[in-house]
């Protein structure tokens, strides 16, 4: 028990410190200044070993006698007062809830300290940096998002929840998943998927049974939640995760996530990154074996635009399978859906698709 | 088909001329500025004015113009200009005023307000037109003053004295006096007499003028006391002569072979040049020159723009100056800023021209509104046809948020500005005969945003220091405000005083000395800009 308080009290304890590290600056005179790493692809790079993307470690200067730094200066030290505040009275608060405390108007102007929320998300994020705390850490939680089913009982906040009763919603993943504690693991492997609609499919065709499977989805990009979720699941009981997503540079871009991290959590890749992850489909074979080339959908310059950003990433660059899907896909010109597989027959995906593909142990790496 | 004769250029001609002057008139008064009683009661006053200051600026005489201007009839006017220039000599006064297509400037290449020969006979002709009165002239060249009262006989084309009077000048008074009735309706504000006057009284600042109106007297002082150097008069240049006219100076002149005609009657035109475009055009170098077919001289006009010829002298053109700009935007807009550049001259078609720009900054310039557009051609002020102007595509085809306005696209700047331009050339390529736009020469267009885009660097100099100011002051504002929410909040985090936190960061502020530094770095960053955008020029 001691130790777990002990742990709780890390954050604070960093917090506080930035707060007098700020407060000694204005003793001595000087402009009061903060340290942020720097989140951008600048600043990360991929380690070969790991196999996944991490942060280097050069910071910028914020300043508060600076036009261009008052404003964010004032936010992230906004952000870190609101997280003690949090930790001292044990309450969480939603991004979104955050983000209302921390909206207020300077006296005598028409400044808000936060206009918008991906204003507050942001100071939330560089404060997560600066004082090597997680957002969970400091009590400030993103929604839930996301449905799971699977033959899986856990226990969460003192309720056992069996994923396989869920109905058609399925379970939602909520912010942290640091507590959650799985009773029962009846699943070979995992399938993550971008899209609601083929989460329902499977669900409804009941896959996750008929497979022994987990099958987890949030709408596009997977939350940080699922994402440890999806970690957890792989670390612990050692579980394959199959991503599934559309054929485009978006899709392939959701399953680099997953698998190596990303560049503004790359703070975070080793609890959230999952270097086994293997791309399920749509590959561009896929779209050939599978007669889904009719279904192309033509490139927009963005699509373009960012297939070759993706391309030269470094975790890609040396990979040659990966290079051969987006030389084809580049040739292609075009996107395939996921849904265009229900072309093929209205359970196409769960019958046919899927199975032959684990069955062939046909995935990208 | 064989037998039937064409009809030549020259018989066309003259069966024109058996048309009624009035008729012409009536058929075009669109053209020449008189398609309503709005426009042509401001088209009389300009045609009088631009005279008075062609006459006096020839003269060498400070010129001192007078405009009264009376309701009679509902909707009738009264209209004097008096000059103090060199007067009409008296055997001249007839045909100077009462024969169309009678003037002094079209044959020749000089710079000057007017040029058709039109302008002062069409307010004649209209005033007559549409009150079936005389005019009154009264002049003097410094002897005695003559008084005629006269029409034009309009089927003849002939000016029809009424009555003359000679009399006594004992105050050796030298000037011209027009009284002309006429119909109209007038106003003020946009496209007025009160704002034509304003506009000629920026261009000419060394001219006083008064103008006594239906609403009351309104003076234009002169600020300066020098008046622009008088233009050279010179030949054509070959690129720039239209086939019309280069026909009408085979018929005129005294050269009695083609080579001779050449280098006689154009500028930049040498014996070898000359032999040159004959051998082009295969014509004989003797050729004489009134015996030329059609199709020859359509050959040697074709030739003159093949050859390699020296671009025409330039000392034909008299811009304004710079000074003279400041000067006369000085005086009548109420701006707390102003910059002028003077281009060199430069050529389109043949024709030499020179544009010049005017930036008037701040003060009572509205802050919110398109900026203000005054457009000169020959110190003329260009009223009519905004948008179709040269001057128009080059405003807004500069990028003024360079030079710290605000700008969309195809627009011209918003802010507390006004855009002077100045073309002046010996043949200003009008969009129509009404005068009023200048046609988009790519050259001409060019010239006109480089003078821009250097006004507009220079004037943005002078905007930065301000704006420096005026962020300097309001970033210590923004500082204030912040400086207790942050003290707050670093109070809740370190539980150490809020006051005493607040003390700590007005001192840090009263040091000051990280806002200036701030404020300098930024200048600079932008001065490195500037510099950029120069080389790219």
């Amino acid at each position: 028990m001691k130790k777990k308080s002990e742990g709780k009290n890390i954050p604070k304890k960093n917090l506080v410190s930035l707060g007098e590290k700020v407060v000694k600056d204005i003793d001595r005179g000087e402009n009061p200044s903060l340290d942020v790493p720097i989140r951008s692809l600048s600043n990360v790079h991929y380690d070969e070993k790991n196999r996944m993307i991490l942060m280097n470690n050069a910071t910028a200067k914020r300043f508060f006698f600076n036009v261009a730094h008052v404003r964010k200066f004032v936010q992230t030290i906004e952000a870190a007062a609101l997280a003690k505040e949090l930790i001292d009275v044990n309450k969480h608060l939603s991004l979104r809830e955050a983000y209302y405390r921390m909206k207020r108007t300077l006296p005598g102007s028409n400044i808000n300290v936060v206009d918008e929320q991906t204003e507050s998300n942001d100071a939330i994020e560089d404060l997560e940096l600066i004082s090597s705390s997680s957002r969970e850490q400091l009590h400030i939680n993103a929604n839930k998002m996301g449905s799971i089913a699977g033959k899986v009982v856990i226990e969460d906040k003192g309720d056992i929840i069996d994923w396989s009763k869920m109905g058609s919603g399925g379970y939602a993943v909520p912010s942290n998943v640091e507590d959650i504690i799985f009773k029962r693991v009846n699943a070979k492997f995992v399938i993550y998927m971008e899209k609601a609609a083929e989460w329902e499919r499977l669900n409804e065709d009941r896959v996750w049974d008929k497979l022994d499977c987990i099958i987890i989805s949030s709408q596009g990009q997977a939350t940080r939640g699922v994402r440890r979720l999806l970690q957890r699941l792989h670390l612990e009981h050692k579980l394959p995760i199959y991503v599934l997503v559309d054929n485009d540079p978006w899709g392939f871009y959701i399953y680099s996530v997953l698998k190596f991290g990303s560049i503004s959590l790359a703070h975070i890749s080793e609890s959230l990154a999952i270097p086994e992850a293997k791309l399920i489909g749509l590959t561009v074979d896929d779209v050939i074996n599978y007669d889904l080339k009719r279904h192309l959908i033509k490139f927009e310059e963005v699509d373009l635009k960012r297939l070759k950003q993706i391309k030269e990433y470094s975790w890609f660059k040396e990979n040659k399978a990966w290079q051969r899907q987006f030389k084809m896909m580049g040739d292609m010109k075009g996107k395939v859906e996921l849904a265009a597989l229900s072309s093929k027959g209205i359970t196409f995906i769960s019958d046919t698709y899927l199975p032959q593909k684990i069955k062939k142990k046909d995935f990208l790496d | 088909m064989a037998d039937q004769r064409e009809i030549t250029a020259e018989e066309l001609e003259s069966k024109f001329k058996e048309i009624s002057v009035a008729e012409f008139f009536e058929k075009n008064r669109h053209l020449l500025g008189y398609e309503n009683p709005t426009k042509a009661l401001l088209t009389i006053v300009k045609e009088g004015v631009d005279n008075a200051l062609d006459a006096t600026n020839e003269a060498g005489i400070l010129p001192d113009i007078k405009i009264t201007l009376r309701q009679t009839t509902p909707d009738r006017f009264l209209i004097t200009i008096e000059d103090n220039g060199p007067g009409i000599v008296e055997s001249k006064v007839p045909f100077a005023f009462g024969k169309l297509l009678y003037g002094t400037k079209f044959h020749r290449l000089r710079q000057s307000r007017g040029t058709q020969g039109i302008g002062i006979h069409g307010a004649v002709l209209y005033s007559q037109l549409t009150t079936g009165k005389h005019i009154t002239i009264t002049t003097s060249t410094g002897k005695a003053i003559h008084a005629f009262e006269m029409m034009i006989n309009v089927s003849k084309n002939e000016p029809h004295i009424i009555s003359k009077k000679d009399l006594k000048n004992p105050e050796k008074w030298h000037g011209l006096k027009i009284e002309m009735e006429a119909e109209g309706k007038y106003i003020e504000r946009y496209q007025s007499i009160p704002e034509y006057l304003k506009q000629a009284a920026i261009s000419n600042p060394y001219a006083h003028i008064v103008y006594d109106g239906p609403n009351g007297k309104l003076e234009f002082r002169r600020t300066v006391n020098e008046i622009p150097r008088q233009p050279k008069e010179i030949k054509p240049h070959p690129y720039g002569v239209e086939i019309g006219i280069m026909r009408r100076m085979l018929n005129n002149t005294r050269a009695k072979n083609i080579v001779g005609f050449l280098t006689s009657e154009f500028s930049r035109v040498g014996r070898s040049s000359a032999e040159q475009i004959c051998k082009l055009a295969k014509i004989e170098f003797n050729h004489n020159p009134k015996h030329l077919t059609h199709e020859e001289s359509e050959r040697l006009h074709k030739a003159m723009q093949m050859v390699k010829l020296i671009s025409p002298p330039t000392n034909c053109l008299s811009p304004l100056g710079e000074h003279l700009i400041i000067e006369g935007m000085k005086k009548e807009l109420h701006a707390e800023h102003f910059v002028a550049i003077t281009r060199p001259p430069s050529v389109y078609r043949g024709n030499p021209f020179q544009v010049e720009v005017g930036l008037a900054y701040g003060g009572e310039l509205p802050k919110d509104q398109s900026s203000q557009i005054l457009r000169f051609a020959n110190k003329v002020p260009l009223l009519y046809h905004q948008s179709d102007c040269a001057t128009n595509e080059a405003i807004v085809e500069t990028d003024w948020r360079r030079y710290g306005f605000s700008q969309s696209s195809n627009s011209t700047p918003v802010g507390p500005l006004a855009i002077l331009i100045h073309f002046a050339s010996v043949w200003v390529p009008y969009t129509s005969e009404g005068k009023q736009a200048i046609a988009n020469y790519t050259e001409i267009v060019k010239e006109m945003k480089l003078a821009l885009q250097e006004a507009g660097r220079r004037l943005a100099i002078y905007v930065r220091q301000k704006k420096r100011l005026h962020d300097r002051r309001l970033r210590g504002e923004l500082f204030e405000k912040y400086i207790p929410e942050l003290a707050e909040s670093l109070a809740k985090l370190t539980e150490k005083q809020k006051a005493k936190i607040i003390a700590g960061l007005e001192a840090v502020l009263k040091k000051n000395n990280v806002v200036i530094q701030q404020a300098e770095a930024e200048e600079d960053k932008e001065n490195e800009k500037v510099k950029e955008d120069e080389k790219k020029v």
